[in-house]
């Protein structure tokens, strides 16, 4: 289906419409002349738009059809999770008890918030393993970076301040080498072996008495749980460096197997992908991080702690490494979180992992006569397909991610991990019915065939969305990221 | 599925998962509850949370309770952009990414400023991710602070510097706004003065001069700005700002306890090829329609990997969205009326409470929405009574130890949501708690 050209909102606007009214004024007016200094006012009016709501309203429903979601069909982006959100989740997080409370409210008056909080802190201590959580990195990157810093201030609290390295294996998320950068600590890449999983003696020759932790994604990006967890554990440990989760892979460990029974002292949790809350198109989430009871006094400030019955925000902790958020993170993400932990319960979430898992090896079962697979499974709750023989045949991993949107699917996530070629990462979640995943199946079959027959038609692809394949070279070069009312074609 | 994947049960999947590590019992979470067994905990939670409705509330250093017109609620809430992820297929993701560029649009339109990213966690990260970028550019390590700077972004702007070694140092400004002779004496060597308008005690200050300092010691000029001031105030392209950065949750979306929250982040264009976080630009598509895409990606973390400029990957893209229909229903006009009452409903309760006895206003200086008072009895104890009276009257100033207020004052704000009587009866409310 093609659509109109569709207007920017400032291409409606009319002069002197508005959507939405201000009451009047009821306190005696000075006017802004004698409130506000002449070298302080502002010389001329933003030109934001002028328009009504009638217009605003359509106007930005029809950029929304324009999206793919998950509510509308399935999302097999890899390594991102997009499982189906409750609805009563986001209900609850309207509630105006919550999103009408003011952060700096005094403590009386936000104790319902605190209680909300110290139970989401129990149940992700409960599931992680891990006994001291910090509720406030805003997302997984920052809580990644919260967590280096937390393995800084422990070595330096020990008077251990050579340990700058963090060890990440090549198959890594780009988040992982960024936030170690951020922490002014240096990242050293190992090796992945035959199977996709960390070579071990590679890892042997780069720890030492400078690695300060090893950053792991288990399972990995390529899907596979690391079977050597413990050894590789031992090895870090012993030269007194600490192991770090990245928790964008919980979905397949959740009820089934805890991060701290495996040797990690911290990880981060992705609330938006494994406890289910919507991504809204590219945030908010939320990245609590969770570690062993000796790192608990690095957490950030303020702390959430309880006295009896009632709770309180601790913000003098001297060994924290600091503040992470402005005020105590992204509170209405932990409440849609808890709201699905509660809903699922203990049962609940033991069958979020197996589900994940079985629809992941049931895609990976049926997909891998057609498509290569580098690392054979069983896997976890993903996996990565190799289009090296569709590549042959004269289509590319990124034209069958665009072909697929012909067929109403969102594309895997495509050129990643980067020690697969021609990657195509794909995480069908639990959500997903028999039925969705057979029609991908089908579909993916039928994109192969038609590269065997017509790769042009996949490489020209797509036909039928809203815009094809637009020019990002042109974005970059002819770099334009804002409206100006002078162009010349608007 | 077994039998199309070949196992024989479930638990050969699991077998590269050591038997020792798995769970052997269920988690300690309970059963599963029923969607009214849940409404009914969680509504009893938030019941115990003092919110408007039952409380009127003149909370505000950072978190401001400004007018959310109802199609905000109604758009944010559709599926298409709430259940969208990033849009990495930008042919499945034109909705999210137009949205995106409207909302750079009008931020860069608020600001004065060349360009705005496509958001940051919110306003404190927002400032630490300028202070490293004016780090990197300049290759010096040292951070600037001029008058009163919101102590949680402080704390976030150290937290974040310290891993790289950067160090941040702070003007005293026991006066309430900036020092420039000070400042003067700490920008040899800096890489960047920062400085909030209006400054965290609600003092609105022209930092034109303090930023063209900066700018004779090669050091960038950074403000915190306040979206809803720009209406009526100069810009921070018309102070000379380098990079400006803030919370925008207030444009379109409630308190929310503080988050998920909004960070606005603009620059100057020479910066855009170092600028943090995620960024949409027009390009056309291979008709030759428009069309918009993530643009200069290769800053971004899972192409640079530790090179990126930022270490960011989820924003806040849903609250950018809002912040977008906010500023399209209210439109200039709207935007301005918005801060024209804040600014008069805001100076007609400090004189009216100025006027009462035992009560003062320590700072001078001109402000939008704040103001900080001097009440005759400790603080925290006009709190304690005033919440009696359902009354949340301001933010009490010895919470942040390190503006050395001392124990009697109170920060006020007032949006355009009070009415007269509700700053009538906050003045009457103050005075009976004053009296005890």
């Amino acid at each position: 289906m093609r659509r109109v050209v569709e207007k920017l909102i400032f291409e409606r606007s009319h002069r002197g419409t508005r959507g939405a009214l201000i009451a009047g004024l009821d306190v005696p007016s000075k006017g802004v002349a004698a409130l506000v200094p002449a070298d302080l006012r502002r010389g001329k009016d933003p030109m934001l738009p002028e328009v009504s709501e009638p217009v605003v309203v359509r106007h930005f429903t029809n950029l929304s059809v324009l999206n793919h979601h998950v509510d509308k069909d399935f999302y097999p982006l890899g390594s991102c999770t997009m499982k189906y959100n409750p609805k009563i989740n986001d209900r609850m997080a309207s509630l105006p008890g919550f999103a009408y409370l003011h952060p700096m409210a005094p403590e009386a008056s936000i104790q319902g918030a605190l209680a909300l909080m110290w139970e989401l802190e129990r149940a992700l201590a409960e599931i992680t393993g891990l006994p001291a959580v910090s509720l406030q990195p805003a997302a997984g990157a920052q809580g990644e970076l919260t967590a280096m810093l937390v393995a800084r201030a422990f070595h330096r609290s020990r008077d251990d301040h050579d340990r700058v390295e963090v060890i990440i294996p090549d198959s890594a998320h780009g988040t992982n080498p960024a936030s170690v950068a951020m922490a002014g600590m240096k990242a050293v890449e190992v090796k992945s072996n035959a199977e996709g999983r960390v070579d071990l003696e590679a890892l042997h020759g780069v720890l030492g008495p400078r690695t300060a932790a090893m950053m792991l994604t288990n399972p990995n990006t390529v899907g596979i749980f690391e079977r050597r967890i413990d050894e590789i554990a031992k090895a870090v440990h012993a030269v007194g460096g600490l192991m770090y989760l990245d928790g964008a892979n919980m979905n397949a460990l959740v009820g089934l197997a805890r991060p701290g029974d495996m040797g990690f002292d911290m990880m981060h949790l992705n609330l938006h992908k494994t406890f289910s809350t919507p991504h809204g198109g590219g945030g908010p989430g939320a990245g609590p991080v969770a570690v062993r009871s000796d790192l608990a006094p690095f957490l950030p400030a303020p702390t959430l702690v309880r006295e009896g019955s009632t709770y309180r925000l601790e913000e003098d902790r001297p060994y924290s490494v600091g503040r992470m958020h402005g005020f105590i993170g992204n509170f209405l993400v932990l409440v849609r979180a808890l709201a699905y932990i509660r809903s699922l319960g203990a049962a609940g979430l033991a069958e979020v992992s197996h589900q994940a898992i079985l629809n992941a090896n049931y895609l990976l079962a049926r997909l891998t006569p057609t498509y290569a697979v580098k690392y054979p499974g069983p896997c976890m709750h993903e996996f990565v397909l190799s289009a090296v023989k569709q590549k042959k045949q004269g289509a590319r991993a990124a034209d069958i991610s665009k072909r697929l949107l012909d067929f109403g699917f969102h594309a895997p996530t495509t050129y990643f991990p980067l020690i697969v070629e021609e990657a195509l990462m794909i995480e069908p979640t639990e959500s997903e019915p028999l039925g969705t995943l057979d029609r991908f199946v089908e579909v993916m079959i039928e994109i192969a065939k038609e590269i065997e027959t017509d790769p042009e038609k996949v490489r020209n692809a797509p036909h039928t969305t809203p815009v094809i394949r637009p020019d990002e070279a042109r974005a970059a070069r002819q770099l334009r990221v804002k409206w100006t009312p002078t162009r010349d074609d608007g | 599925m077994l039998e199309t994947i070949g196992a024989s049960s479930f638990e050969k999947l699991l077998a590269p998962v050591p038997m020792h590590l798995r769970l052997q019992r269920l988690l300690d979470l309970g059963e599963p509850q029923s969607e009214y067994q849940i409404a009914r905990q969680f509504e009893a939670l938030a019941a115990l949370n003092d919110v408007p409705g039952k409380f009127t509330s003149f909370l505000g250093a950072g978190s401001y309770d400004h007018f959310v017109p109802a199609a905000v609620d109604h758009l944010s809430f559709r599926s298409e952009f709430y259940t969208a992820y990033t849009p990495y297929q930008a042919e499945v993701g034109q909705g999210t990414l137009t949205t995106i560029f409207e909302f750079q649009s009008m931020l860069a339109e608020l600001t004065g400023m060349d360009l705005a990213n496509a958001s940051l966690y919110d306003g404190a990260s927002a400032l630490a991710e300028a202070g490293l970028l004016a780090a990197s550019v300049t290759g010096k390590s040292k951070i600037v602070v001029a008058g009163p700077l919101h102590p949680n972004y402080a704390q976030v702007l150290a937290t974040y510097c310290r891993g790289q070694g950067i160090e941040v140092v702070a003007d005293p400004s026991p006066d309430g706004t900036i020092n420039r002779g000070w400042v003067r004496d700490a920008l040899p060597g800096a890489a960047a003065v920062v400085a909030q308008s209006p400054n965290f005690i609600g003092i609105v200050e022209d930092l034109s001069g303090v930023f063209a300092d900066a700018r004779a010691q090669d050091a960038k000029a950074i403000q915190v700005f306040l979206p809803h001031a720009l209406p009526l105030y100069k810009t921070p392209a018309d102070m000379g700002a380098d990079l400006a950065v803030s919370e925008g949750l207030s444009l379109g979306s409630p308190p929310s306890f503080g988050g998920p929250a909004l960070g606005l982040f603009t620059s100057r264009l020479e910066f855009v090829r170092h600028i943090p976080g995620r960024l949409v630009g027009e390009t056309v598509d291979r008709n030759g329609k428009r069309a918009f895409v993530m643009t200069l990606r290769t800053r971004e973390q899972d192409i640079r990997r530790e090179k990126a400029t930022s270490n960011i990957c989820t924003n806040q893209a849903l609250l950018a969205l809002r912040a977008t229909i906010y500023m399209s229903l209210l439109g200039p006009q709207g935007m301005r009326e918005v801060a024209e009452q804040c600014l008069e409903k805001a100076h007609y309760l400090a004189a009216h409470l100025s006027s009462r006895k035992g009560f003062r206003l320590p700072y001078k200086g001109p402000f939008f929405q704040e103001f900080v008072v001097e009440t005759p009895r400790p603080a925290w104890e006009v709190i304690a009574q005033a919440r009696l009276k359902n009354v949340l009257p301001g933010v009490d100033l010895t919470r942040f130890p390190e503006l050395q207020a001392g124990t009697n004052r109170l920060l006020v704000c007032v949006t355009e949501k009070h009415t007269r009587a509700d700053l009538d009866h906050l003045v009457e409310v103050l005075e009976g708690a004053a009296r005890g």
